[in-house]
This record gives structure tokens, sequence and C-alpha cells, in this order.
């Protein structure tokens, strides 16, 4: 049978379908790619958890969080998360306790202070300090720092907490500047006007005027470096020590959740043993430390943002 | 009489404090600049000390050597042509998928709550510690889907770790397109991917080539995702060769073959007793920062480059 005239289709739509067809195509290719990311997180969620589940078979949840000993790979299998969390805590501190007054200074130097061609050469400099890779300031804390340190404490172990808090508090201090300058740097220039008007010193006006208007994203700067301190893993796995010590004492030898993790990947563990487990319980544990401080870090910025 | 010497004296009193608020300005500046130096001497402090520590090694038999039990004799070869081949396959992942993402993202996507979930996803990942990602390739990609501890896992594995970089930037040098060429290109009758791929696309290629630099100098020096999924640290082979002498030409057996990247190769001389192994550790940490910075120095040259010559 012959179709009628008018039901056969023009050349001129069936390219225009072609075309609607083809767009449809590329902008569902383009959303998978976007699904990529969501697909990563829940792989990282789905693989932590579905290995914990197994590591919680063996291990009570309660054990895990009281049990002041972690040894999984002894013969007396211990599995108290604490002394883990003891040293990623301690060690994070130290960073912190170096990173927040320099960084901060240096932030209120570059943002009030610097002249705009000080700004313009420091500033870049800051992000290439934020690219140097992780393992050579590992090799900086053992070979460099603890030795210096030993001078000054001839007791302290060759592997210590202080060592590698401090050089991971000296590797920070470029992101804590860098975030706390593009905090400070949003508040209004009128802001600084009025208060040289009043008579204010640059001082006075950088500490009592721009810190407490642009305080939302200097403190948010702070949770995220305590979330990268956390999650850090070279600096304290190469110099820190990898025994794991239920010990707030920076002079002590400790092991980080991120340090035990490198540790058993570095031996020869079989697929499924608890060891194995062990592992993903400690990044469940990681995970969780450093995602609620990234979500607080981002809550305070929202929160408390001053809008002009 | 009286009141004018309490003038005076509040007068003196005013001067006083003038002097000591400019006294607290001069040395909070100071202070400042030493904080600031402080952060900046420390870090050239330990570029000295590694290539103090590492000049003996700076020849090119470094890098035509492999590893090996004598520390004087022992290379870098499989660390280099591991890092290289292990970052191309990053580079062919990460680059299609994040450049996409970030052209849905920014042109495409409708504003409801799934694309608020993407967004939401994207910007967790970025804070997500690399050891984490570490896990994930060890649970998905050496296990379940057992690619085993090859380059392609390493190459995977890096690659969704700058996924979220990759985004970012592509996003950022989109927005910077203005709406007028968007606006040029529709009244002339482009379609939507016309309009994306011949214009928003190729005008932002400049910035989006930023954030691919900066990704691949990350992923060049992450060392804790790598170790995670139990890469051999002893590597004295190259892996087959991509290209043969043979038609199809291409070969693609270097992909499941086991490997060893630089900052791995230098994790291992550096946790050695040994103090010999120490100068290798020392050379090749000299040999990365170098590579890495001169990558990010590439970046944020380029970035300002394009920034100045912005022609709308």
């Amino acid at each position: 049978m012959q179709l009628p005239a008018q039901l056969t289709i023009s050349p001129r739509l069936a390219k225009n379908i072609r075309r609607n067809v083809k767009e449809r195509i590329i902008e569902l290719i383009l959303m998978m790619a976007a699904l990529v990311a969501v697909a990563t997180t829940f792989a990282i969620v789905g693989v932590l958890l579905y290995e914990s589940l197994s590591f919680f078979k063996t291990v009570s949840v309660i054990d895990f969080f009281t049990d002041t000993q972690w040894t999984p790979l002894f013969e007396d299998a211990h599995y108290g998360i604490m002394p883990l969390v003891s040293g990623t805590l301690t060690t994070s501190a130290i960073a912190l306790a170096v990173a927040v007054p320099i960084g901060t200074i240096s932030a209120i130097f570059l943002s009030e202070f610097a002249s705009h061609k000080t700004r313009e050469i420091v500033k870049p400099i800051l992000e290439l300090l934020v690219g140097v890779p992780t393992v050579v300031f590992g090799y900086f804390a053992l070979f460099f720092v603890t030795p210096l340190l030993q001078s000054i404490y001839p007791s302290l172990p060759s592997f210590n907490m202080l060592g590698a808090g401090i050089v991971m508090g000296v590797m920070i201090i470029p992101y804590i500047a860098s975030m706390s300058e593009d905090a400070m740097r949003a508040v209004p220039m009128s802001m600084r006007e009025g208060s040289y008007a009043m008579g204010a010193t640059r001082f006075q006006t950088a500490i009592k005027v721009v810190t407490p208007a642009a305080i939302s994203g200097i403190v948010a700067a702070y949770i995220l470096a305590v979330s990268r301190a956390v999650g850090e893993t070279m600096v304290v796995a190469i110099a820190a020590g990898q025994q794991p010590n239920l010990t707030f004492n920076p002079l002590d030898s400790a092991a980080t959740i991120t340090a035990y993790i490198v540790q058993v990947a570095m031996g020869d563990l079989p697929h499924g043993s608890i060891g194995y487990q062990s592992i993903f319980a400690a990044g469940l544990v990681l995970m969780a430390m450093t995602l609620s401080f990234n979500i607080f870090g981002h809550w305070v910025r929202k929160k408390y943002r001053e809008s002009y | 009489m009286e009141h004018k010497a309490s003038v005076l004296e509040n007068l003196a009193d005013v001067r006083a404090m003038i002097k000591r608020h400019k006294r607290n300005d001069a040395l909070f500046a100071t202070l400042g600049l030493i904080c600031l130096m402080l952060g900046l001497m420390t870090l050239m402090l330990l570029f000295w000390q590694l290539i103090a520590d590492g000049h003996p090694k700076f020849n090119l038999d470094f890098l035509t050597e492999f590893p090996s039990r004598r520390a004087g004799r022992a290379g870098l070869l499989s660390a280099w042509v591991g890092s290289l081949l292990v970052m191309s396959v990053t580079f062919l992942t990460a680059v299609p998928v994040g450049v996409a993402a970030g052209l849905y993202l920014e042109e495409y996507a409708p504003k409801n709550w799934f694309t608020d979930l993407i967004e939401i996803n994207v910007s967790n990942l970025a804070g997500v510690p690399s050891i984490i990602y570490g896990l994930l390739a060890l649970g998905l990609f050496v296990y379940m889907l057992d690619f085993g501890q090859s380059i392609l896992t390493a190459g995977l594995t890096l690659g969704l770790l700058i996924l979220p970089i990759v985004i970012v930037s592509t996003r950022e040098a989109i927005r910077a397109i203005p709406v007028s060429i968007r606006e040029a290109a529709y009244g002339v009758g482009a379609t939507k991917w016309q309009v994306v791929y011949d214009h928003v696309f190729k005008y932002s290629y400049g910035g989006i080539l930023t954030g691919i630099i900066i990704g691949m100098a990350r992923a060049l020096g992450e060392t804790a995702p790598i170790i995670t999924i139990g890469a051999l640290t002893f590597i004295a082979f190259l892996p087959p060769s991509p290209i043969t002498t043979e038609p199809p030409f291409l070969n693609f057996e270097w992909l499941s073959s086991g490997f060893t990247v630089m900052p791995i190769q230098m994790f291992n001389w550096l946790s050695r007793p040994d103090h010999a192994f120490h100068v290798n550790a020392a050379a090749t940490g000299a040999l990365i920062i170098v590579v890495t910075l001169l990558m990010n120095g590439a970046a944020i040259w380029l970035r300002y480059k394009i920034r100045k010559n912005i022609k709308w």
C-alpha cells in the first residue's frame, strides 16, 4: 500500500528530528559524566560499609570504641580504635597550633598591610606551595625537623608526633593564609574607610573591623584545615611512627588512622582477613571525622556570613 | 590657669596614645612579615635540604637505572616510566569525564534537587582524604572488578581523585564567558551543543587547561592511595611497551602490568635504615618537587595571562 503524500516526512523535518535526537544523546552523555561524581560517593560509602560490616561481625562495636589497644595483627588481637584516634587528634592539634597563628597573622598582613605588589607576588607563591607533594614533607620531618628537636630534647624518639605535627602545620600554613586572605579581601572597602575616618590605625582596623567581619570565612578555613590534617597520610606515616599508642603526649611515637592503613596496605594481607577488613573500619572512622568537619566548616561559613 | 594645664596634660596623653598606636602598628606589620617569611622560608629550607642531600645523584644514570639492592647503583627508571603511564590513564579518564561534567552542570543542568545532589557530591568529594580513594580502589578496582594492583587501577584511582578539581575549574572557566556570546550563537540558529562546543568550550579552553594541569600535578605527587592499593615497591622491569612494531601497533598489556611510581619509590627508599638510600630518596624528592612546581607554575602563569587577555 502506498502512503498518502501528506504522511511522508519532508527532508527538512527529517533533518530537524535527527538534529534533536543528536542533541538529546549528547545531553545524556554529559549527564552520565556528571553522575560519575555521585557514583564515586556511593561507591566510597558502599565499599567502606560493606567491608566494615564484615569486620563488625567479628568485633563488637562497643569493644571498637572502648578497648584501649589496637593490635589486629597480633596473636592477642585487640580492636580498640581509640589509640589511632588519639594519635590522629594529637598530630592534628600540633599542626593547628603551628598553622593557625602563623597562617592568620600572615593573612592579616597580606590583606591589610602589604602593598598591592607584594600581594601579587606572594599569593601565587602560596598557591604553588599548596601543591607540594606530602611525601616530600615526610622526608623533611624525619631528616630535618626531628634531628633539630632532638638537639633540644635529647630523649626524643626518632619517630614522634611533635615533629610530624609541626611539619604538617607548616604544610597547611599556605592553605589557611590563602583562604583567610580571600575572606578578608571580601570585606568591603567602605568599612575600612569608615574605621580610618574615626582615627583608627591599620592595626586597629584589621583586628577590630576586618577580622570580625570576615570571621566566618576565617573559621571555615580553620575547620577545613583540621579536616586536611586529620586525613593527611604520608607525613605521619613516615615521621610519627607506626605503633598504635593511646597517648596525647606529643613527645611519644604513635600511629594515626591513616598511618595504620598505610602500614597494613604495605604488608601482604590476604583479601577477606580480619586485618584487611580492619583498614576499612578505620577508614570509615576517618571518613566520618573528615566529613563532619567539612560539613561543619561549610555550615559555619553559610550561617555566620555577614552580608553587606 | 588650672584648666589650661589639664588641656595640655590631655594633649600629652593623646600624643602618647597616638605614638603608642603607631608603634603597635609597626610592631604588628613586622610580626606579620616575620610570619609570612617563616612560612615561605621553611619551605625554601625544605627544598634546599633535598638538593643538599640528593645532589650526588643528580646525573643521567639515576634516570636510566632500575632500583637495586645496592644504593649506589639504584635508579629511577621504572618509577618515572610508571608515573608517566599511570598519569596517562589518569589524564584519559579524568579529563573527558571532568570537562563533560562541568559542561553539563554549567550549561545543561536544570535547577532541581537532582542537580543539587550532584553539586553537593562534587564539593564533598573535593574534601575526602586521598587515602579513602585508596580504600575505594582496593575494595572496588583491585578485588570486585579484579583489575589487580595494576597501572589501570592506579590511573583510575587518581582519575577519580582529581575529578573534582577538573570539574570545578571547568565550571569557573565557563562561568567567565558572557551570556551575550551564547545569545549571539543562538541568534544565528546554532543548536545547544553547537553553542556549547564551538563557543563556550572553545573560549574557556585556557581556564580548563589550568585546572587540568593543577590536577595532574596533584596526581603526580599522590602517594597514599597508590600505597593503599598495594602497589609493589621493588619493580626492576618496565611494563610492556604501549607501541609495537607489528600491526595494530598498539598494545594494552601495560595496563594490567605491575608498576611503581616516583613518590612510592621515594617512600620506599626513605623508610630503609641504610643511609645511602636516603640520598636516593632526597634526589627523587627534588625531582618530584621540580616537576610539580613547574606544572603548577605553568598553570598559574596561564591563568594570569588569560585574566589579562580577556577581550569582552
